[in-house]
């Protein structure tokens, strides 16, 4: 049976948390062992203009700690612990030859300063802080938090961090699993509600902390009310649009019928998005337009660079009072250098 | 004439009032190296050999880094070396995130030699340079 964490997965990425001080200066893991984070998945629906992300984070043991960030596109209003059927009932919607395969409604899935703090929640052995601040500011809260995180963070925070500031640190603390009798393997689902003007899923942080060589494979799942406009397109190498169609009543009374899903509406369209990509291909985010109106954002995708804020009124009079006195230093000194007193003239 | 000097000199001071300068003082040269990106700024650097250099390493990430200087022997060291942070030779330094290091080396002799940072990922993510120290 294909592990469950092979079929969804988006926007998360493996941060190891230090272990102690002794860290190799050139190994790769703490001395307590490995600690990685297996998978993550994620399923991204948007409503009434609201996206909700349930997401499982998979235990993966080790004698540490780890955790993820995830960038989001905006503020969350909440944050809760998912239900355990979503992600399943998803995967056997569009993975049918799978059905006998999977235990049918698992109990549980198995599946400078610092930023501003703006919501902290402890679901069961996850630590959530959803976060606001630039790359730096995120950085450093990550540091101070005890996440290790990789070489290639500091671009790709930058990347993200310039058009929403919002991320969301989840850290599985080992002991806190242990005493809940957690198991490798184990998932903890987690359902991110984010009020936003159309859906979003960033697919660029999936090559966080791989080499350029290694491949990124994920699914990612989304149910709209209507067939969204996708940017990249489903024909950019790397993407791949493996399911596209009306969500059918049973799907979508399933999904309805699990925790905090109440949201689901009685129709829908479910798109299925696979990713495979090798690492450095990846810059791109998936930037969806659920309007109707056929024009998903360039700036989302990460396409295009956002605007910057327009400049104020108080900016141009700085602007124009600073090239003043560049002007009239610049000035001065040319009429001191050309300047011949008349006395001089006089004298002859 | 007082007032033209006055003026010449005005102008000579210009680009160090604007940051620009490019005088070198009496001592050891200044040597700027950014971090930005998990990748080094520059990248190539050349020094004579026997002179004093101060190296200025400015860590403009979020995270930490290293700037560890030396041949190929000393490198395959590190890589498998167990030492957590580094500040008791010149030579190998480390710079904690958004931070900046001094460090002053002179190197005797004429050498090609790399920098790189040991930490865990950074030197296979292009965190090296290469310094030639010319006769």
């Amino acid at each position: 049976m294909r592990r469950l964490i092979t079929l969804l997965t988006t926007t998360f990425v493996a941060l190891f948390l230090t272990a102690g001080s002794a860290l190799a200066c050139g190994g790769l893991i703490g001395p307590n062992g490995a600690v990685n984070l297996l998978r993550t998945t994620t399923f991204a629906g948007y409503h009434e203009g609201v996206e909700h992300y349930v997401t499982a984070f998979e235990f993966a043991g080790g004698g540490g700690a780890f955790g993820s960030l995830i960038p989001l596109p905006g503020v969350p209003s909440d944050v809760v612990k998912g239900g355990d059927l979503t992600l399943q009932r998803l995967i056997m919607e569009t993975t049918p030859a799978q059905r006998d395969s999977l235990i049918f409604f698992g109990a549980a899935a198995a599946a400078p300063s610092e930023a501003q703090v703006l919501m902290e929640r402890k679901i069961d052995a996850l630590d959530i802080t959803v976060l606001k601040g630039g790359a730096d500011e995120v950085g450093t809260w990550a540091k101070n938090h005890g996440f290790r995180l990789p070489p290639d963070a500091p671009e790709v925070l930058d990347f993200y961090a310039r058009r929403s500031p919002i991320f969301l640190a989840a850290a599985f603390d080992p002991t806190r699993a242990a005493a809940r009798g957690q198991a490798i393997g184990d998932g903890t689902p987690v359902h991110i509600t984010i009020p936003t003007p159309n859906p979003w899923v960033p697919l660029r942080i999936l090559a966080l902390g791989k080499s350029g060589q290694e491949r990124v494979d994920a699914d990612v799942f989304l149910l709209t009310d209507r067939k969204p406009a996708l940017l990249p397109s489903s024909d950019t190498p790397g993407l791949q649009l493996a399911h596209s169609a009306a969500a059918t009543d049973l799907l979508l009374s399933d999904l309805r019928s699990d925790k905090g899903m109440e949201w689901v509406p009685s129709s829908a369209w479910l798109t299925k998005v696979a990713v495979g990509a090798q690492a450095s291909k990846l810059m791109f985010d998936l930037a969806i337009d659920a309007s109707g109106q056929e024009a998903p954002s360039r700036v989302a995708a990460g396409l295009a660079v956002p605007d910057l804020p327009a400049a104020t009124p108080a900016d141009l009079a700085r602007l124009v009072f600073g090239l003043a006195v560049i002007a009239l230093g610049v000035l001065f000194v040319v009429g001191l250098t050309v300047w011949r007193p008349a006395r001089g003239t006089l004298s002859q | 004439m007082r007032l033209r000097r006055l003026a010449v000199l005005l102008l000579a001071l210009v680009p160090a009032l604007a940051g620009c300068g490019v005088g070198r003082a009496a001592g050891p040269l200044r040597v700027e190296i950014v971090l930005h990106y998990s990748h080094y700024q520059p990248r190539t650097i050349s020094i004579p050999a026997g002179r004093p250099v101060t190296f200025v390493l400015r860590n403009a990430d979020p995270i930490d880094h290293e700037w560890i200087v030396g041949d190929a022997a000393l490198h395959e060291r590190h890589r498998t070396g167990t030492e957590a942070h580094h500040d008791a030779r010149p030579t190998e330094v480390s710079i904690d995130a958004l931070s900046n290091r001094e460090t002053t080396v002179s190197f005797p002799n004429p050498a090609t030699l790399t920098f790189v940072c040991h930490l865990p990922g950074h030197e296979a993510y292009g965190m090296v340079g290469t310094l030639t120290v010319t006769p």
